[in-house]
């Protein structure tokens, strides 16, 4: 199969999720005891605004007809009006999408210079003095709480030391890498320990191979052995985990985005959420849906990459 | 043929894994565990012979074959390639060793890189070694593919594409692609189906016929063993009890552990199938060799001095040398 086809019926894959989406956010605000007209609207909305939303979604009709307009409305872009901002949804979420984007990669950045190198070391001094000190310092961060290592950042290195802003975004390429770069550090510092852990038990398997063993019997040097044989062949599962756990890397910028006041969908949801509007929290449900769809489809075209068995099927 | 001239010789091979102690072994206080793989072994292999080398599993084969092809260093004990002694410290001379002996695996699909094409395989060993200047690469796959009857247009291919024995005539590609003289093959057909076993190893038979390969052959098929080689050894617990002469071996073995692991085999005979002995009790632990002659506690003819002192292989006759205390006693038994 040809990249293209293979790119495109991944694409056509994503249709069914996105409709899966598309029916929880619906029953969501339908499964709420009252009118979805009132849910929809501000609390201080006259009789003549929720008519007007009763009649956008059709609620006097039935629900299938009301969940084709539903979409119909999505699919054109609207996505309603957002009580708390009182803004149209889409254009609050398009506003944000870049900063969430942005601290997403950072920290995915961030995670693999940090895991990448440590996961080598701890590998090639299996069950030595290193190897131990390495992992269980990422014990440690694992087993603490997001916003609890974001604190502690926060404290020492922007509040007591001055070294990094506090908050904020910032305008400029370099300054989002300098305002972001705690909240990518805090999230980072989670991913990394996951991806630690599994490169560093995938590069010892590789090098324990026969190929890899017989690679330095020819008198290969060592880094072509780690950088042609084995570090190739180490990745695809930590490429996978990394996929699998974009998941959790967002629901953390919930967390850290809160806790270092940036200006991205994470804190907007949370806020949302605290406000009760409901179609902000649908439009984000539907934004971070896409995110994670997409990408897995980065994901698995990355691993058909790096694994040709995988490019048969 | 002549079997003459060793080309290689092993004297007092020592190999001894020391197992991680686990926290809770230290807290325990025991002590560090050891595998002990090889435990002093020594052979000749002739020019041009096939070597067969048996035991039961787990009693050093790989191992040994690992450290003939310098995938492990022994700990203790020397090689000698055509009377010179292979020493770590002559660098090019190791190079020239490691060039001269090429390994193949048992696994047909860990000993292949998965990311790799043929073409990389093959022109990553002909690069190491300078085999042919660089243009005339790709001449030189084309070769090799034709002497392990594969078709040219498996170069560009990924080793997923290919059946078990396919990778397995691959991995005799790329051994040969050096231009080596010992071919050590660990297991190189137990993974395979019986037909295809035929296959590779009748090629590997006719390559060493075309090219003068001598071969030293790991395998626990017994009826294979004794198809190929023209001399097997016997390994009990990293030590050889028996080396000699594959015929007389297999028909009149002499040592009480190959006379009971030819007996435990299956007969060819469908008659006598069952009515063998085979051997009684455990394999012991290669944690935990026995003193004296290993085999002592599951031997039928165990004296006292088999519990103390360890026997030395040696001749009885040209053909074969046996270790065992009381070889001759039992030959005239
Ligand atoms: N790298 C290693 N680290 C620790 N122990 C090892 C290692 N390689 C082999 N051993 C141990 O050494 C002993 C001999 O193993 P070896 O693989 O040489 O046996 P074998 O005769 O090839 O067996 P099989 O027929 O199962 O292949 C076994 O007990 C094995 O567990
Ligand atoms: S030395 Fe003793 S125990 Fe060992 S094989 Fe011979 S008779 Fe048996
Ligand atoms: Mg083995």
């Amino acid at each position: 199969m040809s990249s293209l086809s293979y790119l495109v019926s991944r694409l056509l894959q994503i249709i069914p999720t996105f409709l899966l989406v598309m029916v929880v956010i619906f029953l969501l605000v339908r499964m709420l005891p009252g009118d979805p007209a009132i849910a929809m609207a501000d609390a201080k909305a006259t009789e003549a605004q929720l008519e007007l939303i009763r009649q956008k979604l059709g609620l006097n009709e039935p629900l299938v007809m009301q969940f084709f307009y539903f979409v119909k409305n999505t699919l054109s872009g609207d996505m309603g009006t957002s009580i708390l901002l009182k803004a149209p949804v889409l254009e609050v979420i398009i506003e944000r999408i870049p900063v969430t984007a942005f601290l997403t990669l950072y920290a995915v950045c961030l995670s693999i210079l940090i895991a990448g190198p440590l996961a080598f070391v701890a590998a090639l001094n299996k069950n030595g003095g290193l190897d131990i000190a390495i992992r269980s310092g990422f014990q440690v961060g694992l087993s603490t709480p997001v916003f609890y290592i974001g604190l502690l950042l926060l404290t020492f290195l922007a509040a007591s030391l001055r070294l990094f802003p506090v908050g904020g975004y910032g305008t400029t390429f370099l300054q989002h890498l300098h305002h972001l770069m705690l909240p990518a550090l805090t999230v980072a510092l989670y991913t990394s320990a996951i991806i630690m852990r599994n490169l560093r038990s995938a590069v010892i398997e590789v090098l324990d191979a026969d190929y890899v063993q017989f690679a330095r019997s020819k008198g290969l040097s060592r880094s072509v052995i780690l950088g042609r044989h084995v570090l190739r062949n180490a990745m695809i599962s930590t490429v996978t985990l990394l996929g699998l756990s974009i998941g959790n890397l967002m629901s953390g910028t919930l967390v850290t985005e809160t806790v270092f006041a940036v200006p991205g969908l994470g804190r907007l949801m949370l806020e949302a959420i605290f406000a009760r509007d409901y179609p902000l929290i649908q439009g984000l449900t539907l934004t971070f849906a896409v995110m994670v769809s997409l990408v897995f489809l980065f994901t698995d075209m990355v691993q058909a990459w790096l694994d040709p068995r995988l490019r048969l099927s | 043929m002549t079997y003459e001239a060793p080309v290689l010789e092993v004297e007092d091979l020592h190999l001894h894994f020391p197992l991680k102690r686990t926290l809770f072994d230290a807290i325990q206080r025991k002590q560090k565990r050891i595998v002990k793989a090889l435990n002093g072994v020594s052979l000749e292999v002739k020019r041009g012979e096939t070597l067969g080398i048996v035991g039961e599993s787990g009693c050093g084969k790989s191992t040994l074959a690992r450290c003939l092809a310098r995938l492990y260093e022994a700990d203790a004990g020397k090689i000698h390639y055509d009377g010179q002694e292979v020493a770590a410290k002559d660098a090019a001379a190791l190079r020239e060793y490691n060039r001269k002996v090429q390994m193949m695996f048992q696994d047909p699909y860990s000993s292949l890189n998965p990311r790799m094409t043929v073409r990389q395989v093959l022109s990553e060993a002909l690069r190491v070694h300078n085999m042919r200047p660089p243009e005339q690469i790709n001449d030189r796959i084309a070769e090799l593919l034709d002497l392990v009857r594969l078709p040219q247009d498996a170069a560009d291919k990924l080793p997923y594409e290919f059946s078990g024995g396919q990778r397995q005539r691959i991995a005799i590609a790329r051994a040969l692609s050096v231009e080596p003289e010992v071919l050590v093959a660990d297991e190189l057909v137990s993974a395979l189906d019986v037909s295809v076993q035929a296959q590779v190893v009748n090629l590997l038979l006719e390559l060493q016929d075309k090219l003068d390969l001598t071969i030293l052959f790991v395998a626990h098929d017994l009826r294979l063993v004794r198809h190929v080689s023209h001399r097997v050894a016997v390994i009990y617990l990293g030590t050889i009890v028996e080396i000699g002469d594959s015929e007389q071996l297999f028909n009149a073995p002499k040592h009480p552990y190959s006379k009971a692991l030819l007996a435990a085999a299956p007969s060819l005979d469908p008659d006598k199938r069952h009515t063998r002995p085979s051997i009684s009790g455990e394999l012991p632990s290669p944690l935990n060799v026995p003193k004296g002659c290993a085999f002592h506690a599951r031997c039928p003819h165990a004296s006292g001095q088999c519990q103390s002192e360890t026997p030395r292989l040696r001749a009885l006759d040209e053909l074969g040398k046996v270790a065992c205390h009381h070889a001759e006693a039992l030959l005239s038994a």
